[in-house]
């Protein structure tokens, strides 16, 4: 007895209307059906951050968050963050910085980021260092995406 | 995919009570951190669920008239942290929110949720219980308000009776007026982790002594409690550090800590005495010292 509802949502600027399976999560419609796979699938409870996206502006974990309840929202993946083949300022200062190893943790530190950016506020190395915590990087070692985040919050002012 | 075979999105709130009296199966879910991590582990199948998110104003912080600080049920820690109503108000309570998970989680999770749950580790209720925080649940046959301290029931119980929605949390003016307080969380990691131990101290002064104290536990026994013996001690008496360490050994007295893979009892119990007067000391300091009442 599968059960079906329709939802309307904009993606990275585009509008969609899809009918999506009650029971997927919102990971699951951007990657499987959207195919937008720079939303990374980690752990699948909340803790990795690989599947971060903003929804409304707000980075969310996209696999604890029920495809419909994204009816009527907008969402940005990292798809939706460079401008015309240009990296986004979030992007250049994580390549300037080596902030990227694999990369499976990219995506979701760049949207994080980006929401800081765009937040407007300023962020002491406390504050930035608490807003990246829900990101896991097995590679890095923290220092060097601390240090972009830090970089593309200053290139702001 | 979740183990989801129904999901009911009402849009207010009566329409909400409505379906929950018709079917008692249907399961409540907010920011859905607690819910769908327990489907995920299999504790929870063939969900009807029933969405709180699409009720408008839910989330709302507010002052009425009366003083009593009224928050949303479905309002998220984020919002919680970043409300200027609770952070000159309740900013223990910022402090506690601040504390939960990480930026993701705490742009879902609610504080309603966060209660309902009936976690012990549950981050928001040491400092709902040290502000005699007190519950609004809604039913169809009417409403009725229960202190926090008489709604945990047992681990991972509250009382929440069938068909009931929890609206607002009211924390009335005595509860937090004229007031300084701490939230110290202890866990193996600063963020991204479950409380160890959660501890919440909030008084009042007058002359020098300690007029008000009220101590809260979480992760101490097998409900977040308060430390009466400690309150009851420290009350009258100078505002100094012997009666700040002295209060905290109190506190172990109300605790029923026990061994666990996350801390032996012994370490629990020295965590109390320890975080106690660490607590009530930064506490104090905030006060300005000592006169705020
Ligand atoms: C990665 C991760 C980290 C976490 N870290 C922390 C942490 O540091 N500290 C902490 O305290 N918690 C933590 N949690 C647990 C969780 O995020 C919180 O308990 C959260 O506040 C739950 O709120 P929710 O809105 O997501 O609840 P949901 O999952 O939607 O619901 C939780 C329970 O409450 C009931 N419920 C919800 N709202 C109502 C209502 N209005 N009326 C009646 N019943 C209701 C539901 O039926 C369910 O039983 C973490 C969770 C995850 C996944
Ligand atoms: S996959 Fe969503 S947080 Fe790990
Ligand atoms: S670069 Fe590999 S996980 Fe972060």
């Amino acid at each position: 007895m599968d059960k079906y509802e329709k939802i309307s949502m904009v993606v990275n600027g585009k509008a969609y209307s899809l009918e999506v399976d009650i029971r997927e999560s919102l990971l699951e419609v951007l990657r499987n059906r959207l195919h937008l796979t720079g939303v990374k699938q980690g752990c699948s409870v909340g803790e990795c951050g690989a599947c971060t996206v903003l929804i409304d502006g707000l980075p969310v974990n996209s696999c604890i968050y029920l495809a419909v309840w994204a009816d009527g929202r907008k969402i940005t993946t990292i798809e939706g963050v460079s401008k015309e083949g240009e990296l986004s300022k979030v992007q250049q200062a994580f390549v300037d910085e080596g902030a990227v190893q694999c990369g499976f943790c990219t995506p979701g530190l760049v949207l994080t980021a980006t929401a800081l950016t765009e937040s407007g506020r300023k962020y002491s190395d406390e504050e930035i260092k608490r807003e990246i915590s829900g990101h896991l990087c097995r590679c890095t070692g923290y220092s060097k995406i601390f240090n972009a985040v830090k970089r593309a919050l200053d290139a702001d002012c | 995919m979740f183990d989801i075979v129904n999901i009911e999105k009402p849009g207010t709130l009566e329409a909400a009570l409505e379906m929950l009296s018709r079917n008692p199966e249907l399961k409540i879910i907010a920011g859905g951190t607690d819910v769908l991590i327990k489907m995920r582990n299999g504790a929870l199948e063939e969900a009807e669920l029933l969405s709180l998110r699409n009720i408008p104003g839910m989330d709302e912080i507010r002052i009425l008239d009366n003083g009593t600080i009224s928050i949303g049920a479905m309002a998220t820690f984020a919002k919680i942290a970043r409300s200027s109503i609770i952070n000159e108000n309740l900013p223990v309570l910022s402090e506690a929110a601040v504390s939960v998970g990480g930026p993701q989680i705490r742009n879902m999770a609610t504080i309603g949720g966060n209660i309902c749950n009936g976690a012990v580790s549950a981050d928001s209720a040491a400092t709902l219980l040290a502000y005699n925080a007190e519950l609004k649940l809604l039913s169809r046959s009417g409403s009725r308000t229960v202190p926090v301290s008489e709604f945990y029931a047992g681990p991972g119980k509250v009382n929440l009776l069938p068909a009931e929605i929890l609206t607002d949390i009211l924390i009335p003016e005595a509860g937090y007026g004229r007031t300084s307080g701490c939230y110290i969380k202890y866990s193996g990691r600063k963020a991204m982790d479950i409380a160890m131990l959660g501890v919440s101290a909030v008084y009042k002064a007058e002359g020098g002594k300690f007029s008000d104290v009220r101590i809260a536990l979480g992760v101490a026994a097998p409900v977040p409690i308060r430390c009466s013996e400690a309150e009851a001690y420290a009350i009258g008496k100078e505002i100094s550090d012997e009666t700040m360490k002295e209060t905290g050994r109190y506190a172990v007295k109300s605790s029923r800590a026990r061994d666990s893979w996350r801390a032996s009892k012994a370490y629990r119990e020295h965590l109390i005495e320890v975080l106690v007067f660490r607590a009530l000391k930064e506490a104090v300091i905030r006060g300005g010292g000592v006169d705020i009442g």
